[in-house]
C-alpha cells in the first residue's frame, strides 16, 4: 500500500507584487525521489520553504503525513520529519562539522554542558550509518562544497529527517560530486526508505535520479509525470510552456571591419602570477568570437585586461582603431564597449540597489535623466526602466525591488538589458548564462545573435561548451594563457576539447 | 634614579594597581565579549558603564548599603540592555548610532540627576564595597601581597570570566550564541530564533558593564560619583574585546595588559608630566588595533593563498 508523505492543497503565496505559488495541489509519496523543476522564480523553493516552515501560504493547506500542518514554523517541521538541504549552507563555518550537525539538539553532560565528546561520537555513528564520511572535527569552514553539502545532509538526519528536501544541490558540485551524491541519494531511498524532494533545473540529472518530476512555471503546477514516461525535451517545453528544441539561430550578414583587436596581451593575476601569456586576436564587426578555455586558464585575466578592470603587464589593446591599453572602464566604454561580467553578483549588479537604479547604471549622468546635473528625473528614470523590463521579460517584483531579491536568471537578464541597451558596438560578453534556466538561456542567446546580425563584434567566453559553439562563428581555444587553437566553419567537439585541454599543438591566432 | 624608577614599576603596588584598574575594563569586555559573539556592533559600553556607576551610588546613597547599590544596579542593567535590544535587534537600527545615543544619554542623564538629587556634579563617602582580606594569601610573599586585600568586585571578576568563558565554550547556549551573530540564518532554520540569543547578549552585557560601573564608583573610589567617570574605559573594553577576538579569558588578559601600563603611568607620574603618562592607555589601545590588522590582514593574505581549491 502506498503511503503519502506530503500532501499540498491549493497552495498559494503571495509576496508584494508577485504570486510565488499559485493554486498548487501535489502529492509526494514516501520512499521515492520527487524532482521539481521550472525555470528560474517559477516558485519551486518558495513551495518548499512552504514545507519546511519558513514561509506560511496565504491560502491553502499542506498535509505530512497524512496529518494537516497547523503552524508554519522550522521546529514544527523539523518535529515532523521535514529536513531541507538549502542551496545556500546553513552552516556556521568557524564551528566544528559535530558542531554544526548538532546543533539545536546537543548532547548534554550535568543538564547545562554542552558534551562535545558525544556529539563526535553521535557523527561518527550516523556517518558510518549512511556511509557518508566526515571528519567530526574538522572546522567547516576549511571544508570543500561538496563536504560541506554533506554535512548538511547529515545534519538534516540527526534531526531524524524522512523527507529530504534538496535546493539545488548540484548547483555548486563538480560533476564527480554530483554523481557521488546522487549514489548517497539512492542509498537513503533505497535503504531508509526515505523520501527526497529535490529542486533542480538541470533536466538530465531529472532523468538521472528521479521517480516521478513536477514541472512549475510562473508559480503553478504544470504538469507531474513519471519519470521515465517523459525525456528532456518534453521537460524542457513543458518548463517554458512552448515546445523549445535549441533551434539554430539565424545568423546573417558577413563579417565587416575589424573592431576590436588584441596584440600580444600579458596579464598577470590576482596573485602575481602570469595568467595571459602573449594573447592576439581580433573580432570584427558582425561576428562572434568564442573563447573555449576550461575555466582557469586566463580567459578571466583577459576578459578583465579588454575591458580596464586590470592593467596588463604588456601588449596592446585596439578598439575601433583606437589604443585604448590600460585606460580605465569607464573611458573604454565611451569609446564603444559594453560588458557583461562573468560574475553578476560580484561585478553585473548592485543587490542593494533597485532593479531600476541597476538598468540605469552607466546613464544616470544623460540630460534626459537629469536637472540640473544632481537632481534625478524619478519619472523618465522609471519609464526608461520598464521600457527595458518589458523588452528584456525580466520577472520579478518589478523595477522598484532591490536586485538582490531576484532569481540569478532574472538578474542576468537585467545585466543584459542595460549592457545591451548601450549600442555600443563592441560586446565582451562573460559567462551570459551560467546559473540560468532554460527559458531564459534561449532568449539570452537570441539577444546574442541579434546584436551580432546588427552588426556588433562580440567577445563570448562560457564555460558551456554547447553555447561556445552555438553561438560562435569562430572560437579560439585557451590553454594556461595561450591560445592553442583557432576554428571556424563547422566545430568538432573532440578537436576543440583536444586543444582546450594542451593537447594541440600552440598557433597564433590572427 | 633608573634603578628607582624600575623597582618601583616592578614593584607589589603596581601589580595591584593593574587589577584595580583592569577590573571595570575586564567587566565591561565581558559584555562586549556577549554582543560581539551575537554579531551586535556595540559601542554603547561607555554609557552602560556610567549608568551602572550612578545608579550603585544612588542605591548606596539612597538605601545607606553598597549591597542595595548593587542590587539597583543590576535592575538598571537589565533595563539598560533591553533597551539596547530594543533598538538594535527588534527595531534594527544602526547599531553605531544607537551605541553612540546611549552614550550621550548616559552621560546627560547621570548629570542631570546627579544635580537633581545631590545637587552638585558628583557625590562621595556613600556606603562603599568592602575590601577582602584573605588570611591565607599571607604567606605568599609577594603575590600575597598583589592579590590580597582587594575590592570584593576583583574576586567576583574572576569567577565572572570563568563563568562566560564556560557559557561560550562549554555550553549548547553559548553555541548558540555563537551561531547568532556568525550564520544567524543557520539558527533560525535549527528552530532557534537568533534574536532570542541577541537579547540574552544585550541584557548580558547591560548588567556586566553596570557591575563595572558599579566597581568603579562603590569599589575603587569607595562610594564616590563623578561626572563622566567612565572616562572612554567602554571605548577600551571595546578594543579589548576585538583584541581578544571576544574570548573572555582572552579579554581579561587584554584588559590586564591596560591595566598594567596605566599603573606603570600612574608610577612615572613622580617622575614625568602626568598629561603624558595618562595617555599611556590610550596610545596602548592603539597598539593592540594596530596589531589586530596586522593579524587580520595575515589572515587574509593567508586565505588568498589557500583559495583557489580546485576540487578533482
Amino acid at each position: 500500500m502506498e503511503q503519502t508523505a506530503v500532501r499540498f492543497e491549493h497552495v498559494s503565496m503571495a509576496f508584494p507584487g508577485v504570486l510565488a505559488n499559485d493554486d498548487v495541489s501535489l502529492e509526494i509519496k514516501k520512499g521515492e525521489v520527487f524532482a521539481l523543476v521550472g525555470e528560474n522564480g517559477a516558485g519551486k523553493s518558495t513551495l518548499m520553504n512552504i514545507l519546511y516552515g519558513i514561509l506560511t501560504p496565504t491560502d491553502g493547506r499542506v498535509y505530512i503525513n497524512g496529518s494537516p500542518v497547523d503552524r508554519f514554523a522550522p521546529r514544527a517541521a523539523i518535529a515532523r520529519g521535514v529536513g531541507m538541504v538549502h542551496q545556500h549552507f546553513m552552516l556556521v563555518p568557524s564551528f566544528t562539522v559535530a558542531e554544526n550537525i548538532v546543533l539545536s539538539r546537543e548532547p548534554r553532560k550535568g543538564r547545562i554542558f554542552f558534551d562535545s565528546a558525544a556529539a563526535r561520537r553521535e557523527t561518527e555513528a550516523l556517518s558510518a550509518e549512511y556511509g557518508l564520511a566526515v571528519d567530526p572535527s574538522a572546522v567547516v569552514g576549511d571544508l570543500s562544497v561538496g563536504l560541506q553539502q554533506r554535512v548538511e545532509i547529515l545534519k538534516a538526519l540527526h534531526r531524524g529527517a524522512e523527507i529530504l528536501i534538496l535546493d539545488e544541490p548540484t548547483a555548486v558540485l563538480t560533476p564527480q560530486e554530483t554523481e557521488e551524491l546522487f549514489a548517497v541519494i539512492r542509498r537513503i531511498v533505497g535503504q531508509r526508505h526515505m523520501t527526497v524532494i529535490i529542486i533542480t533545473h538541470k533536466l538530465y540529472e531529472v532523468m538521472a535520479i528521479s521517480d516521478r518530476v513536477g514541472v512549475m512555471r510562473k508559480g503553478q503546477l504544470v504538469g507531474v509525470r513519471d519519470t521515465a514516461d517523459v525525456d528532456e525535451k518534453l521537460l524542457a517545453s513543458m518548463m517554458v510552456g512552448r515546445p523549445m528544441l535549441y533551434d539554430e539561430l539565424e545568423k546573417t550578414g558577413t563579417p565587416g571591419k575589424e573592431l576590436l583587436r588584441v596584440e600580444d596581451l600579458k596579464v598577470r593575476d590576482s596573485r602575481g602570477l602570469a595568467a595571459v601569456r602573449g594573447v592576439s586576436l581580433s573580432v570584427r564587426a558582425g561576428e562572434v568570437l568564442g573563447i573555449a578555455a576550461v575555466e582557469g586558464n586566463g580567459q578571466s585575466e583577459l576578459i578583465e585586461a579588454i575591458t580596464g578592470m586590470i592593467r596588463p603587464e604588456s601588449g596592446k589593446v585596439f578598439l575601433l582603431d583606437r589604443d585604448v591599453t590600460g585606460q580605465d572602464p569607464g573611458a573604454i566604454r565611451a569609446v564603444g564597449l559594453a560588458h557583461v561580467p562573468e560574475d553578476r553578483l560580484a561585478t553585473g549588479v548592485s543587490a542593494q540597489a533597485t532593479v531600476a537604479d541597476n538598468l540605469l547604471a552607466g546613464r544616470q549622468r544623460e540630460k534626459r535623466f537629469t536637472r540640473f546635473g544632481f537632481h534625478r528625473r524619478m519619472s523618465t528614470v522609471e519609464r526608461y526602466a520598464s521600457q527595458l523590463y518589458e523588452r528584456f521579460d525580466i520577472r520579478g517584483a518589478g523595477t522598484q525591488a532591490p536586485a538582490g531579491s531576484m532569481s540569478g536568471g532574472n538578474m542576468q537578464k537585467v545585466v543584459i538589458a542595460r549592457e545591451f541597451s548601450f549600442d555600443a558596438p563592441v560586446l565582451i560578453v562573460a559567462q551570459p548564462t551560467r546559473g540560468v534556466d532554460v527559458g531564459a538561456i534561449e532568449f539570452i542567446h537570441s539577444q546574442i545573435i541579434a546584436k551580432r546580425n546588427q552588426g556588433c563584434a562580440i567577445l563570448l567566453c562560457s564555460a558551456d561548451l554547447d553555447e561556445v559553439f552555438r553561438l560562435s562563428d569562430r572560437i579560439v581555444t585557451l590553454y594556461e594563457g595561450r591560445i592553442t587553437g583557432e576554428f571556424s566553419g563547422t566545430f568538432s567537439k573532440d578537436e576543440i576539447g583536444w586543444h582546450m585541454t594542451g593537447g594541440g599543438k600552440r598557433e597564433e591566432a590572427g | 634614579m633608573l634603578e628607582d624608577i624600575l623597582s618601583g614599576i616592578f614593584s607589589a603596588g603596581t601589580f595591584n594597581q593593574m587589577l584595580r584598574s583592569a577590573t571595570p575594563v575586564a567587566l565591561a569586555a565581558l559584555g562586549g565579549a556577549m554582543t560581539e559573539h551575537a554579531g551586535i556592533m556595540n559601542i554603547g559600553m561607555d554609557g552602560m558603564i556610567l549608568m551602572g556607576a550612578f545608579f550603585g551610588v544612588l542605591g548606596s546613597w539612597y538605601f545607606g548599603s553598597a549591597a542595595a547599590g548593587v542590587a539597583l544596579v543590576l535592575v538598571m542593567g537589565v533595563i539598560v540592555g533591553l533597551f539596547f535590544a530594543l533598538f538594535t535587534v527588534k527595531f534594527r537600527s544602526d547599531e553605531f548610532i544607537i551605541g553612540t545615543a546611549l552614550n550621550t544619554f548616559a552621560l546627560g542623564l547621570t548629570s542631570f540627576l546627579s544635580r537633581s538629587i545631590f545637587g552638585t556634579a558628583g557625590t562621595k563617602g556613600n556606603p562603599a564595597l568592602p575590601t577582602v582580606h584573605l588570611p591565607f594569601l599571607d604567606a605568599i610573599p609577594f603575590l600575597g601581597r598583589v592579590l590580597n586585600d582587594n575590592s570584593l568586585f576583583i574576586y567576583v571578576t574572576w569567577a565572572l570570566v570563568l563563568v562566560m568563558w564556560l557559557f561560550v565554550y562549554r555550553t549548547p547556549y553559548g553555541l548558540w550564541l555563537r551561531a547568532s551573530g556568525e550564520k544567524p540564518e543557520t539558527l533560525r532554520t535549527a528552530g532557534i530564533a537568533p534574536e532570542r540569543m541577541k537579547w540574552l547578549a544585550s541584557i548580558l552585557c547591560g548588567l556586566l558593564c553596570g557591575l563595572a560601573g558599579a566597581h568603579l564608583s562603590l569599589g575603587q573610589l569607595q562610594g564616590t560619583f563623578a561626572e563622566d567617570m567612565a572616562n572612554s574605559r567602554g571605548y577600551i573594553a571595546f578594543a579589548c574585546v576585538i583584541f581578544s577576538k571576544a574570548d573572555p579569558a582572552m579579554a581579561y588578559v587584554a584588559a590586564l595588559m591596560f591595566g598594567f601600563f596605566d599603573a606603570i603611568g600612574l608610577r612615572l607620574q613622580d617622575y614625568i608630566s602626568s598629561d603624558l603618562t595618562n595617555t599611556i592607555p590610550y596610545v596602548i589601545t592603539i597598539v593592540m588595533m594596530v596589531y589586530v590588522v596586522v593579524r587580520s590582514q595575515r589572515k587574509k593574505r593567508h586565505a588568498g593563498k589557500r583559495l583557489p581549491q580546485r576540487q578533482t
